[in-house]
């Protein structure tokens, strides 16, 4: 048998060959994946989107008419849900990156914010029902459905802040620290705004999450179904909405009529998903021109 | 100096009522100082005084606790994980290792190794001190900003865009307006830890000049690693060997032409360090 260098080099380049192969398709895969997903959503959905789909109340068992008032429920939901999330983010934030230190129980905290991005979000339903609608007394409404959510995005919330604030260079706080200001004046004043872009990212990033959240808002705010808008903030506040990702939901599994519309589903869809790929891809360009542009 | 006279008045009183007590004992005195990173002895039993007037220099090899050592005097080591000092150390008399470093840090101010100023203006770099200690008014942070600016001898560079980033500055320029925003806060002394190590020569001449004019107002002590710089800046010099022992402090003169300690003699000539 002949084993002469050449041979052995011949092998290895055929190994090489289909191990890139492999990683190759591996891969183009998952990008397939996607762009399936995409394809069809948008094939099967785009004749549904107009100005009247997307600023019209739904008739006839929402067999016709427009989404606007999923489109203002999801939107509320969202905006709920990151104005009650986010204080708390921030705050908790500060705390793990300027003043914790790096304790035992520091790490079990960040253990259990990283624990706490892990938990499946129908079991952050089910926390909102227990806990927002019964304990609380909030009822199923937007409220409860707007907390829940913020909840389920804290822990984004928190990481990207606290990430943030990790990657101020410490010699800001030195600076601060050596003039006699106090340790909360130099994160107030200097740390703080040094770390905003950074935290915004986290924002975008936890209003994609939540808007496409279906199990969260399941039990603890969403209606199948309602002819009109609430008149009031209160009554806005306090009774069930519909969201976009629920209306999808309802529409294949509960609307007995549904299979009438399978356009204005998709088309639903399409509205959903092209929101969450905008605000990642928002997030993600913002955060390149930040870094960019950063200055230290 | 062209404004804020009354400030330069308010130092002035200051400055006679502090050399009317303290000037045979010096500014900052330390007896018996040793510092501990966790386990680490860094300094050990540091005995000097800091002189009212003149650059105090502390020279050394690397890591032989300079940086530290100086970060004993406005207690900025206690941002460190398990740093600890020992012995004693006092700023005018009061026991500085008992003082709140909050207001004890606007007595004493600091220049860092590295230029950092905050990613703010010009401006709001200069006057981020004196609104940490209740200045609101807006003349009055004006005149404060320009008079430090131009003791920092910046002034004529910068007043045409106080508005713009600190950072649109060259390394030298934004190391002066860290210069300048430490005296704006008023300190009676001011430390500056290597403030040339990140600088060109240009740069660094600059500095040097403006910390022998800042002398005659400020007691300034300086950390080098640089055997030239200190013989140029500094009036008197402290030499620390590894294992952060004082091994000699003394006018400057007398340290370098005829030294009283073998292995500072050896340092001086470069043989090691």
């Amino acid at each position: 048998m002949m084993t002469g260098p050449a041979q052995i080099v011949k092998r290895r380049t055929t190994a090489q060959r289909v191990a890139f192969s492999l990683l190759t398709l591996a891969s183009l895969l998952s990008f397939l994946a996607l762009g399936a997903i995409l394809y069809t959503v948008f094939r099967k959905g785009v004749s549904a989107i107009s100005w009247e789909f997307l600023t019209k109340m739904p008739k006839s068992g929402m067999t016709q008419g427009g989404i606007y008032p999923m489109v203002l429920g999801s939107f509320y939901l969202t905006a709920g849900a990151l104005i009650s999330a986010l204080p708390f983010g921030v705050i908790s934030a500060i705390w793990l990156s300027e003043y914790a230190g790096g304790g035992w129980w520091v790490r079990t905290i960040r253990i259990g914010v990283n624990t706490l991005a892990g938990v499946p979000s129908i079991v952050f339903g089910l926390l909102g029902f227990a806990f927002f609608v019964n304990v609380l007394g909030l009822g199923a409404s937007l409220l409860s459905g707007a907390f829940t959510l913020g909840i389920l995005i804290l822990p984004i919330l928190i990481r990207a802040a606290e990430e943030a604030l990790r990657s101020v260079p410490n010699e800001f706080r030195e600076a601060a620290l050596a003039l006699g200001a106090t340790q909360w004046r130099s994160v107030r004043t200097v740390v703080l705004p040094s770390a905003i872009p950074g935290i915004m990212t986290g924002a975008i990033l936890g209003i994609g999450r939540a808007i496409g959240e279906t199990a969260p808002i399941l039990f603890t705010a969403a209606a199948i179904y309602k002819t009109r808008l609430p008149d009031t903030l209160i009554d806005t506040l306090m009774s069930r909405t519909m969201a976009l990702p629920t209306h999808i939901f309802y529409m294949a599994t509960e609307n007995p009529r549904g299979w009438q519309a399978v356009d204005l589903q998709f088309g639903a869809a399409l509205l959903l998903l092209g929101l969450v790929v905008c605000l990642n891809l928002g997030a993600v360009i913002w955060r390149t021109r930040v870094r960019r542009r950063k200055q230290w | 100096m062209v404004t804020g006279t009354h400030d330069t008045k308010r130092e002035t009183t200051a400055r006679e009522w502090i050399r009317r007590n303290f000037d045979t004992q010096g500014v900052i005195q330390t007896e018996g100082l040793s510092f501990y990173y966790g386990k680490e002895r860094v300094l050990q039993d540091v005995s000097l005084s800091i002189p009212l007037d003149g650059v105090t220099a502390i020279m050394g090899p690397s890591g032989c606790g300079k940086s530290t050592l100086l970060r004993t005097f406005n207690r900025m080591y206690e941002l460190y994980r398990g740093a600890r000092a020992e012995g004693k150390i006092t700023f005018l008399g009061q026991d500085l290792l008992k003082a709140d470093p909050v207001s004890l840090r606007k007595h004493i101010g600091m220049v860092f190794q590295r230029p950092n100023p905050f990613p703010k203006s010009i401006f709001e770099n200069v006057i981020y001190g004196p609104k940490v200690h209740g200045i609101r008014k807006k003349s009055e942070l004006q005149d404060i900003a320009e008079e430090s600016l131009q003791r920092a001898a910046l002034w004529d560079e910068v007043k045409d865009r106080l508005k713009e980033s600190a950072f649109s500055l060259s390394g030298g320029q934004q190391q002066r307006l860290c210069i300048a925003r430490a005296l704006a806060v008023h300190p009676e002394v001011l430390l500056m830890d290597e403030p040339c190590s990140a600088l060109d020569p240009k740069a660094t001449d600059k500095i040097e000049q403006t910390t022998r004019e800042l002398a005659e107002e400020l007691t300034v002590v300086i950390v080098t690693h640089n055997l030239q710089q200190a013989a140029r800046v500094s009036d008197h010099v402290a030499v620390l060997l590894a294992g952060g022992e004082l091994a000699e402090f003394g006018p400057t003169r007398t340290v370098f032409d005829s030294p009283s300690d073998d292995r500072v003699c050896d340092y001086l000539c470069g043989r090691f360090g």
